[in-house]
């Protein structure tokens, strides 16, 4: 019977799927603020949550929205919460908050035109820096952006997956190509789908250290409700999980929020590969940007010109060791991204003079097209 | 009544001394929580409590429970994620007047409207006691802060009309000289079915005390006993007897639909009706 249902197409917008996906994950609380173009989420789980026994809630402003979602989190819930431009800005204190605590959520940008209110309804990458630095101090900081409606499903599955894996706020870079977009969406069998769960202590409450980390850099996380009488503080603090102001402890905390990522490069890094092996150039882009690569290169190889595309599904921490070898190997790598310019600063970093790289820059509102990418692959 | 000793060592984690200033009120008001939850048997593993930024959050930390020190002004939304995930915990948050009316103003709003079921305690010194004595929304129109040299500009807010005002269920007012008082209505609140607002009027010696000439901490708990006045005398007493005074006491209880039985109602239905 669940077969059945399973290998039904249907239509489906990013935004819904990326709710499905959450559901499949083991989402059980949502706690959101209406702002377009993410708003079909919130009403999505506003409908499906409370069918799974879930909970959604409407709070009062973004910055509720995300502590509720820390909250429910720390009571042992899987959340979510979904926002655009502004929300993410006005979440970015409390994102780091998650970070600091080490409380695994889901923050779905579904982003657009900027800054401030900019333009709500149409498709921009312009948080792509925000997302790895939004919040003040260092952390390490995992971002996943989807690419169709039906990796608006799946990489949400992933995202809760390495937040609970690692004890993170993910964020779900998404934008408003891929979020409003309707395509044909098969529900991928639940069977098939790997869901994973947060560590639990192993020991009975007495003489737990809920922030001592195993030998992969996470500490198992216990429940409020579970016995164990946590402490949980956005102050740098010890195992016990009570603040310190010691210089060692700050430095090895800090040290282990980026290490635990950093370590797991192999766990966490997600990318498609097309048409790279024999490649002279290449497009690196992701989410609604790639939409236009796809095309662009299957063009230019009609035309016979070796065009390839690297797409980043984990877009940070970045693919680096791949994107070196990529630099190594083509002519030119063109960077295509709906804003001024954020993500080829990183590929130019890395690619370190190996190769040209070029900046395909797009602020206008408008996705940018397979033309401007063949052209710019091909010049 | 158990003695403050076995108090202390059933409900307090080993963490003292607290850094609280000598003469600060915080340390007899945090004592009530405990009292109000002994006398209410309530479960240490099914009570949790969330504190925000300022001194008196702190008071979470000192407490053997789950207990969350969230960030400035967001310890209400905190807990409300944090009740809903676990109805049946009781969900107490300890917050400052800085905290929960400057900063969290519109969380605290939005809660009362709600009316879901947390115990909000608000300890009151008048003060931003932590950053050293800046004027907050309940510091007296007039009164010194290192922010308002010349005297507070501003009017402060009435937290439990505030309160009252936003719908809150449950609203009371006591001081730290009457910590027995103080004590009670902790309970009431924690057993009321819905948003409880409990303000602490609280001595800041240091921060408030001293910029505002109000003398040390004696003098300071006996300005609470000479100004506060029992709500139930209030009707009796004259205009002029009352000026300058404030009303201690329950002073506002109603019953309405409380939020996360209403959304527990919510998901019934959906499941029974809606799964897919």
């Amino acid at each position: 019977m669940t077969h059945n249902n399973a290998a039904r197409a249907v239509l489906m917008q990013g935004n819904q799927a990326c709710a499905e996906g959450a559901l499949a994950a083991g989402a059980r609380f949502f706690a959101g603020y209406p702002i377009t173009p993410s708003t079909e989420v919130a009403e999505m789980l506003a409908l499906r949550l409370p069918q799974v026994g879930g909970t959604f809630i409407q709070m009062e402003d973004e910055i509720a929205s995300m502590a509720a979602v820390i909250g429910a989190s720390l009571a042992g819930a899987k959340a979510m919460t979904a926002t655009s431009g502004p929300g993410f800005s006005l979440k970015q204190e409390l994102i780091g908050y998650a970070a600091m605590a080490e409380v695994p959520c889901v923050i779905v940008n579904v982003q657009r035109t900027g800054p401030s209110t900019g333009q709500p309804t149409s498709p921009a990458q312009g948080d792509v820096m925000q997302a790895r630095w939004g919040s003040h101090g260092d952390r390490g900081v995992i971002a996943l952006s989807p690419a169709s409606v039906t990796e608006c499903f799946t990489v949400t599955v992933e995202a809760f997956n390495l937040a609970e894996k690692y004890r993170t706020p993910v964020v779900l870079l998404m934008d408003e190509v891929i979020g409003h977009m309707r395509e044909k969406f098969v529900r991928p069998d639940p069977s098939a789908l790997t869901v994973v769960e947060r560590k639990k202590p192993q020991q009975p409450p007495g003489g737990f250290l809920p922030y001592k980390p195993d030998a992969d850099g996470v500490p198992p996380m216990a429940a409020f409700g579970d016995g164990y009488r946590v402490h949980v503080t956005g102050l740098v603090h010890d195992y016990t999980g009570f603040p310190t102001g010691s210089n060692e402890v700050t430095e090895e905390l800090i040290s282990r929020l980026h290490t635990k990522i950093t370590r797991n490069l192999g766990d966490i890094l997600r990318y498609e590969k097309i048409y790279l092996d024999d490649a002279e150039t290449a497009v690196v882009a992701f989410g609604g940007s790639a939409r236009g690569a796809y095309a662009a290169v299957e063009a230019l190889r009609d035309k016979g010109i070796k065009a390839g595309l690297f797409r980043p599904i984990t877009i940070w921490p970045l693919p680096e060791a791949e994107l070196m070898a990529l630099a190594a190997k083509v002519k030119r790598i063109v960077v295509a991204e709906m804003n001024y310019g954020q993500y080829v600063n990183e590929v130019r970093r890395i690619s370190c003079g190996r190769t040209e790289v070029v900046s395909l820059a797009k602020w206008n509102n408008e996705p940018i097209t397979p033309d401007e990418i063949a052209a710019a692959l091909s010049r | 009544m158990t003695g403050m000793e076995e108090l202390i060592a059933k409900y307090y984690r080993p963490r003292l001394p607290h850094i609280w200033c000598p003469g600060c009120g915080n340390g007899i008001v945090t004592a009530a929580v405990v009292r109000a939850i002994d006398k209410l048997g309530l479960s240490q593993d099914e009570t949790a409590i969330v504190s925000g930024i300022g001194c008196s959050s702190r008071a979470s930390g000192y407490l053997n429970f789950d207990t969350l020190h969230t960030a400035h002004g967001r310890a209400i939304p905190f807990a409300v994620g944090i009740k809903l995930v676990k109805p049946g915990h009781k969900v107490i948050v300890l917050t400052g007047d800085g905290d929960a009316t400057a900063i969290g103003g519109n969380h605290f709003i939005h809660a009362c409207r709600r009316n879901i079921d947390l115990t909000v305690v608000v300890y009151n010194n008048n003060i931003y006691g932590m950053t050293g004595g800046q004027y907050s929304p309940l510091t007296p129109h007039q009164g010194r802060a290192t922010t308002a040299p010349y005297g507070n500009v501003d009017t402060p807010f009435d937290l439990c009309a505030l309160a009252i005002g936003a719908g809150a269920t449950f609203v009371a007012r006591a001081t730290t000289f009457h910590a027995q008082l103080l004590t009670d209505l902790i309970v009431k609140a924690l057993t009321h079915p819905g948003f409880a607002v409990v303000e602490a009027i609280t001595a800041c010696p240091v921060s408030f005390g001293r910029q505002n000439k109000m003398g040390g901490p004696a003098a300071m708990l006996k300005w609470q006993r000479d100004h506060a006045v029992p709500v139930e005398a209030m009707p009796k007493m004259k205009p002029e007897q009352l000026a300058g005074k404030f009303a201690i006491g329950l002073l506002h209880q109603k019953y309405g639909p409380e939020y996360v039985a209403e959304y527990q109602k919510v998901i019934a239905g959906a499941m029974e009706g809606g799964r897919q």
